[in-house]
């Protein structure tokens, strides 16, 4: 059923997102936006958090809306959508892959838009849409921030656009409540470090290691000097992403932070299990289940 | 404060709207970095001497501007002079640009260079450079092109450099840029990246553009000496746009017609074309704002053209102003125009040009017979045809096998 919605031509499915006006659930909190409510809760219960990533429309909406509601159900604390791009260049083979097998599905932004309407019936867990620049530059700054706040999107991580650059889309966000969240580097100097704790909204995604997305092993070398420099800029959380696959090492790294960000590694079994919706779903929801686990033991 | 045409672009790297630094946070402080050893470069005397020494003594400058007798009489209306930057070391306007990177680089202590290729000439003079001056170099290219570009892959290799052959997307020039792009982000620290058009990130429009108007300089003081007077206009071919925007930005003040000509492929109306400014829309990719060949949801579409230096869906945001501002005209041609312009300059003028360069002489063949015989017309012929002659001959037989005939005699 989604999917049909979702599939329907992009400009119906935008009229569809706007009509729906659907914005009565998004008052989680005071501030009005679900990652903050999340990550307050967190903090309450002296917990870290988990953040999944899937690749929108791969391999469906209706499996994405599937994924999205067995990740949630396994522990998944705030949920990524990626919006597929075609020259995705901040992401590694796994990733990329997805994006094609997205985009050869006919997988639209605003297809995503009607998905995220479609899962506001039935979740609240807080959705960002992970998205390169152009495909929100071409639908319109205004227009996305609109549609993107209707459907019940919370945040965006636009993972081309710094600091510098994205002035005009947080404007048009900002008028919505939906949060922009920054990036910060390990090659990023002290002062790029300050703006983006002045400016963060939600949380900081901390890049874990100069790369793109994909599976490592281990730790990133000086991963905790890093994470210590980005701590004394902000009071805002922190969330580290790129190369976190394994439960071991969510744990190491959730100890320096306040949320682990795992993409790739489910991503792959999404791949793998493609066929399969039963058996996606189910090795999905245990890996998740084992992340979440893993990050709940530390101390 | 506005600033000028020539004073462009401002501190962020924007001309008007375009450009800018659209990169992810961990290669901002590198573009920082860059840019801060490009304006002490620009501020050291002994650098600018370096770069010249090298221009002469190595690219073998200035290149001639050569008057095109038997194509001008040929054509019948504005007289045509060439501008040879085809007789530069390694073939092309490609290596003013990496000479003047590698010394920068070489400033900044980085020991190993990556760059990406289309046609293969920019891999080859970065691959040349970093063999001069000792660095270790990897060149990104699609498979397509390497295919298309042997001649260039293997004298790649012989210079010392590893050809990382792209399997990804439509596995041409764009796809390079993309896993260049992903090498950097990982390898920052050590690596610098040569990058080959006015395209990308700011500062690299900028600083790509001030190593090529060398060419522009060049020519003005030449036509001066030769004719007395400026030109009435100036044409070059627009890919990424770098030895258009070399060749034009010195004549920006001046009243002269600058005419970009973009690869309309099969043309523009097949949707297999090349032209950016002719038919793309504003958009962001490769680190710039800037037309772009997109569909209606902001994917970037592939392009097409014979030639493999034009074969990129987006365009340098310098051009994208230029062309917004009426400064500068774009107009474009098809495969099929470029091909009978390379054999017209042959045979006239015993010169090959490069398929990219062929479609700038395709417009100029257009566009001369119009003008009256006392006006003047520099074509910049941007690179040598040498790297094309395996592609040319393929066309050449398709054409055949279709019973039509491509060779005027």
């Amino acid at each position: 059923m989604i999917e049909k919605q979702a599939s329907a031509g992009t400009r119906i499915d935008r009229e569809r997102v706007v009509d729906a006006g659907f914005r009565s659930e998004t008052a989680a909190t005071g501030s009005g936006n679900r990652i903050d409510a999340v990550f307050d809760r967190l903090r309450l219960k002296g917990r870290k958090g988990l953040i999944a990533y899937i690749t929108a429309g791969d391999p469906g909406y209706e499996a994405t809306a599937d994924l999205v509601l067995a990740m949630e159900r396994a522990g998944a604390d705030l949920i990524e959508l990626g919006v597929p791009f075609s020259d995705p260049m901040a992401d590694g083979p796994v990733i990329q892959q997805a994006s094609m097998r997205a985009l050869a599905g006919g997988t639209t932004p605003a297809g995503i838009l009607g998905l995220v309407r479609c899962l506001r019936r039935q979740t609240q867990v807080p959705l960002l849409l992970m998205t390169y620049y152009n495909p929100v530059l071409h639908y319109g700054l205004a227009a996305f921030a609109a549609d993107a706040a209707a459907a019940g999107v919370d945040g965006l991580i636009v993972p081309d656009l710094p600091v510098e650059e994205s002035g005009p889309l947080l404007t048009e966000l900002q008028q919505h409540r939906v949060y922009l969240i920054p990036f910060a580097a390990p090659t990023s100097t002290p002062e790029r470090l300050a703006r983006a704790g002045q400016l963060a909204q939600g949380f900081i995604y901390c890049v874990s290691l100069t790369g793109v997305t994909g599976a490592r092993e281990g730790l990133p070398p000086g991963i905790e000097e890093f994470m210590q420099r980005v701590r004394v800029c902000t009071d805002r959380p922190l969330a580290i992403g790129f190369g976190i696959a394994s439960p071991v090492q969510a744990a190491l790294m959730s100890k320096l932070g306040d949320a682990v960000i795992v993409g790739s590694a489910i991503v792959s079994l999404v791949e793998q299990y493609a066929a399969e919706r039963e058996m996606m779903l189910q090795q999905v929801s245990a890996l998740v289940g084992s992340l979440k686990q893993a990050i709940s033991q530390v101390d | 404060m506005s600033l000028t045409r020539v004073d462009m672009p401002d501190a962020h790297g924007h001309f008007g709207r375009f450009g800018g630094q659209f990169v992810p946070e961990t290669l901002m402080p590198a573009l920082e970095e860059l840019a801060a050893a490009y304006e002490q470069a620009r501020q050291d005397p002994s650098f600018d001497e370096e770069f010249r020494y090298y221009l002469k003594q190595y690219v073998g400058r200035p290149s001639p501007l050569y008057f095109a007798e038997r194509l001008t009489r040929q054509l019948g209306g504005a007289r045509i002079y060439l501008k040879r930057e085809d007789l530069n070391h390694t073939g092309a306007h490609k290596i003013n640009n990496t000479i003047g990177q590698a010394l920068l680089a070489k400033r900044m202590g980085k020991r190993r260079v990556i760059a990406e290729t289309g046609a293969g000439q920019h891999g080859v003079a970065t691959a040349t450079v970093a063999a001069m001056f000792n660095m270790q170099c990897v060149v990104y290219m699609g498979e397509e092109d390497i295919r298309r570009q042997e001649l260039n892959v293997f004298r790649m290799r012989l210079l010392g450099a590893d050809v990382a052959p792209v399997t990804s997307g439509s596995r041409t020039l764009k796809d390079a840029m993309n896993e260049a792009i992903r090498d950097w982000v990982t390898n920052v620290r050590t690596t610098y990246y040569l990058l080959g058009t006015v395209g990308g990130p700011h500062p690299y429009p900028m600083l790509v553009r001030d190593f090529q108007t060398v060419i522009g300089v060049e020519a003005r003081a030449q036509i001066l000496e030769q004719e007395g007077r400026l030109p009435d206009c100036i044409v070059a071919c627009v890919g990424g746009g770098s030895n258009s925007i070399g060749i034009f930005h010195p004549f920006l003040d001046d009243p002269v017609r600058l005419i970009g000509v973009e690869a309309a492929g099969h043309g523009i109306e097949t949707g297999k074309h090349a032209a950016t400014l002719s038919a793309g829309q504003v958009g962001v990719l490769h680190g710039a704002l800037s037309y772009l060949l997109q569909d209606e949801n902001g994917q970037v579409l592939e392009a097409h053209s014979i030639s493999a230096g034009l074969d990129y869906p987006g365009v340098g945001p310098e051009h994208s102003y230029l062309k917004d501002s009426g400064r500068a005209e774009y107009v474009a041609v098809t495969d099929d125009e470029a091909l009978e312009a390379f054999q017209l300059l042959t045979h006239t003028e015993g010169i090959l040009p490069a398929l990219e360069s062929a479609h700038a002489v395709a417009y100029a063949a257009k566009l001369a017979p119009t003008m009256d015989g006392d006006k003047i017309m520099i074509i910049n012929i941007s690179g040598r045809g040498d790297k094309d002659v395996p592609s040319i001959s393929e066309a050449r037989g398709k054409r055949s096998e279709a019973g039509e005939s491509l060779m005027k005699t």
